[in-house]
């Protein structure tokens, strides 16, 4: 599905992905884990397709596609979802509004029609019980004056609705309490399916105490060194990234 | 009932004058230029009564010891008085032959704005087919305000009908003493709109003029006046959505609302005079006198506008709350892109004890465009136990634009509360990026975002206006970011 090859990124001349190779294929869930620094957003955004840094080389190729030729609101069309690390305020905008613009956006790229606010608020009930969502966030204006927590689960939520085929989550498990922390791995688990697949990003192996990887790679110095299962993710948690850094 | 309303009004926005909001007059025009003889023209070939010539002269007379204001924080191109015509008779003739001659982009926007074809063809000046059924539309419609007592007219036509009524108020709101551009229009206006709401009736529709602007080379001098009688209400909506274009460059129109006591009365306006180019040349100005008085107790009157139009407005929709226990409100969206400029705001004046108002004032300013908030709020020495809350709130798009605001607080009684709320903030490409990563694309972003920003103001309007407005919004701002 991902296919990304000796990607070398840089942010304003400064070096920040350095040759990163990465395989992402159909049902597979990937945790990426590093320090601070080691470039896991720089990643995200890559993928997503924000502008801030400049493309020194390399190839991401997704769905078969050369995928930084792409827009990204189109990437966003053909099915990635980047679950942000801090969630913006809209003020004014309401959930629903913002929501049902984006999915008929993308029912529209999909030569859909497009669904009727009666069937649309339809599908938001379905999507609020599965991934237990208060109802009162859905009626707010999108992200405002949410709490870091309830800005995270708003980001399950959108997952749930728009059903990507690839999803990247920044850190959305960092600052959550346990009870949200649980929300988010429930909405992740939950919408799982053979053809698709999750991008993990994440600092702590909490997370994965609730997600269940394929795949655990370490980032540092903006490329991945080590690969592996989930235990690796352990492995991490107990001896610290500077087992890794001292390894390489 | 609203919907058959808005029916009528659709299809009276096709038919072609039926309802008789025209001046009868096929002949010609003044020649260039402003003198005694042209206001005298101009009486003599509307056929006004004797007042109105004796009005327009004074207006005149004094105008010509004005000066053209300049304290507005706008610039334009010296206007040369002597180098209009200030009479010309409305010409039915199509500019047009077929919609391929109309600018494609005015086209576009049409479409945008999902205005029907035959509608497109009217706006552009393109000649129409005959609409069905329009005559017997036309009736009803008035039919059921006539039943009511209800006057809704072309100011000439009241003239003519209801020439006491129009002498009684006419300038006593606006005296052609106020201002520059109040005494040019009260020498030479041609013609505008009057109603007139009899004690206690609620008028049962909505009153517009969205058919009778969009068909006529209307002029650059309206005038309308609206006196809503004893328990009264009404709710006028003045202007349209799609761009005007205009054979004249200033326009310089004067309102006048008159409240009596517990009457109440809406204006809403959406002004879209054509901006002008990208460079700015060839957009209109739009000098406007609007003021209302709330003349006895517990009378209201509310301003509504959203104002996309014109290269540059100057126009203080303000009011007299004049009666103890009146309110005023005002409710504006500014939206200004490319060269435009824009000045505008209220002024509320209280006289009367209790009285309230509310200022709530969105500027959106994008490309190289200015807006400024420019108001007033004045608490008399008897005004006591009154309340003002203003909030005046400016969003910019990208960095070329500015926003400015200029309130003046006059209290002078201590009893009175004046609260005054300001915040410019900017659309961030943290939003836009987010938007985006959604599958929403930047122009549609940025109307959620500025339709957002504008709820507010936009919730006020009636509810079929505040569709086509949201729609104005995100049209107006096109290529404004990115």
């Amino acid at each position: 599905m991902l296919s990304i090859k000796n990607l070398n990124v840089s942010v304003e001349g400064k070096p920040i992905l350095n040759g990163l190779n990465l395989e992402v294929k159909d049902g597979e869930v990937h945790a990426i884990m590093g320090p601070n620094g080691s470039g896991k957003s720089t990643l995200a955004s890559v993928i997503a397709g924000r502008d801030y840094f400049t493309i020194e080389q390399g190839e991401v190729t997704y769905m078969g596609k050369n995928l930084l030729e792409i827009p990204p609101e189109v990437r966003a069309k053909e099915g990635i979802f980047l679950g942000f690390q801090y969630p913006v305020e809209i003020p004014g905008v309401s959930m629903t509004n913002f929501m049902r613009t984006a999915i008929n956006e993308k029912r529209k790229h999909q030569g859909l029609k497009p669904l009727s606010g009666a069937e649309f608020l339809k599908l938001m009930e379905e999507k609020k019980k599965l991934v237990k969502i208060e109802s009162k966030l859905a009626n707010r204006s999108v992200n405002e004056g949410f709490s870091g927590g309830e800005k995270k689960k708003n980001e399950i939520f959108q997952l749930a609705l728009l059903e990507p085929k690839l999803a990247v989550l920044d850190e959305t498990d960092s600052g959550l309490d346990i009870d949200a922390l649980k929300v988010v791995a429930n909405g992740v688990n939950m919408l799982k399916r053979k053809d698709n697949a999750t991008i993990l990003i994440t600092h702590y192996q909490r997370l994965l105490d609730y997600v269940i990887p394929d795949v655990v790679h370490v980032l540092f110095d903006g490329k991945i060194v080590k690969s592996g299962g989930k235990e690796l993710a352990l492995e991490l948690e107990e001896k610290g990234y500077n087992w890794i850094t001292k390894e390489t | 009932m609203q919907k058959d309303n808005n029916k009528i009004i659709n299809k009276l926005a096709k038919s072609d004058y039926k309802y008789g909001f025209y001046t009868d007059i096929e002949t010609d025009r003044a020649p260039k230029g402003l003198t005694e003889d042209t206001i005298r023209f101009i009486w003599e070939k509307k056929k006004e009564p004797d007042f109105m010539l004796d009005f327009r002269l004074k207006a005149f007379r004094h105008w010509q010891k004005m000066a053209e204001p300049t304290w507005a924080h706008v610039k334009y191109k010296p206007i040369d008085y002597q180098d209009i015509t200030y009479y010309a008779a409305p010409h039915k003739k199509p500019q047009y032959e077929n919609l391929d001659q109309v600018d494609p982009d005015l086209l576009e926007t049409f479409n945008k704005l999902g205005i029907p074809l035959e509608e497109q063809k009217q706006l552009a000046g393109v000649a129409v087919d005959a609409v069905m059924d329009s005559v017997s539309v036309a009736t009803t419609y008035k039919k059921s305000l006539a039943e009511k007592g209800i006057i809704f007219s072309s100011f000439s036509e009241a003239l003519q009908d209801h020439p006491d009524l129009v002498e009684k108020y006419m300038a006593t709101v606006v005296p052609y003493t106020d201002n520059f551009f109040a005494a040019l229009n009260s020498a030479v206006f041609s013609d505008g709109s009057f109603v007139y709401i009899p004690k206690g009736v609620h008028c049962p529709m909505e009153l517009s003029t969205y058919f009778r602007i969009n068909a006529a080379n209307t002029g650059q001098f309206e005038r309308t006046l609206i006196v809503a009688e004893e328990g009264s209400y009404v709710s006028y909506l003045e202007g349209c959505t799609a761009p005007m274009r205009s054979e004249n460059q200033l326009h310089a129109a004067i309102v006048e609302i008159i409240a009596h006591k517990n009457a109440e009365v809406k204006y809403s306006t959406v002004q879209n005079w054509y901006p002008g180019d990208k460079q700015g040349s060839g957009g209109v100005y739009n000098f406007v006198t609007k003021r209302g008085i709330c003349k006895e107790k517990n009378a209201k009157i509310s301003w509504t506008q959203v104002e996309t139009g014109s290269a540059v407005t100057w126009k203080y929709p303000s009011l007299i709350l004049k009666g103890d226990n009146t309110t005023g409100e005002f409710f504006s969206v500014a939206v200004t892109n490319n060269m435009q400029q824009a000045d505008t705001g209220t002024k509320m004046i209280h006289l009367g004890k209790n009285s309230r108002s509310t200022i709530i004032s969105k500027g959106i300013s994008a490309g190289n465009s200015n807006n400024s908030y420019r108001g007033l709020v004045k608490m008399s020495g008897q005004a006591t136990n009154s309340r003002n809350f203003s909030q005046c709130d400016s969003l910019l798009l990208g960095d070329k634009s500015g926003a400015h605001t200029f309130p003046y607080i006059d209290v002078a009684n201590k009893s009175s509360i004046v609260e005054h709320e300001a915040t410019t903030s900017k659309i961030s490409e943290d939003q836009l990026f987010y938007s985006l990563q959604r599958g929403i694309d930047m122009e549609n972003a940025i109307g959620l975002i500025v339709n957002g920003y504008a709820k507010d103001v936009l919730k006020k309007l009636p509810m079929e206006f505040a569709v086509e407005a949201q729609k104005l919004l995100s049209i107006s701002l096109e290529g404004s970011v990115g």
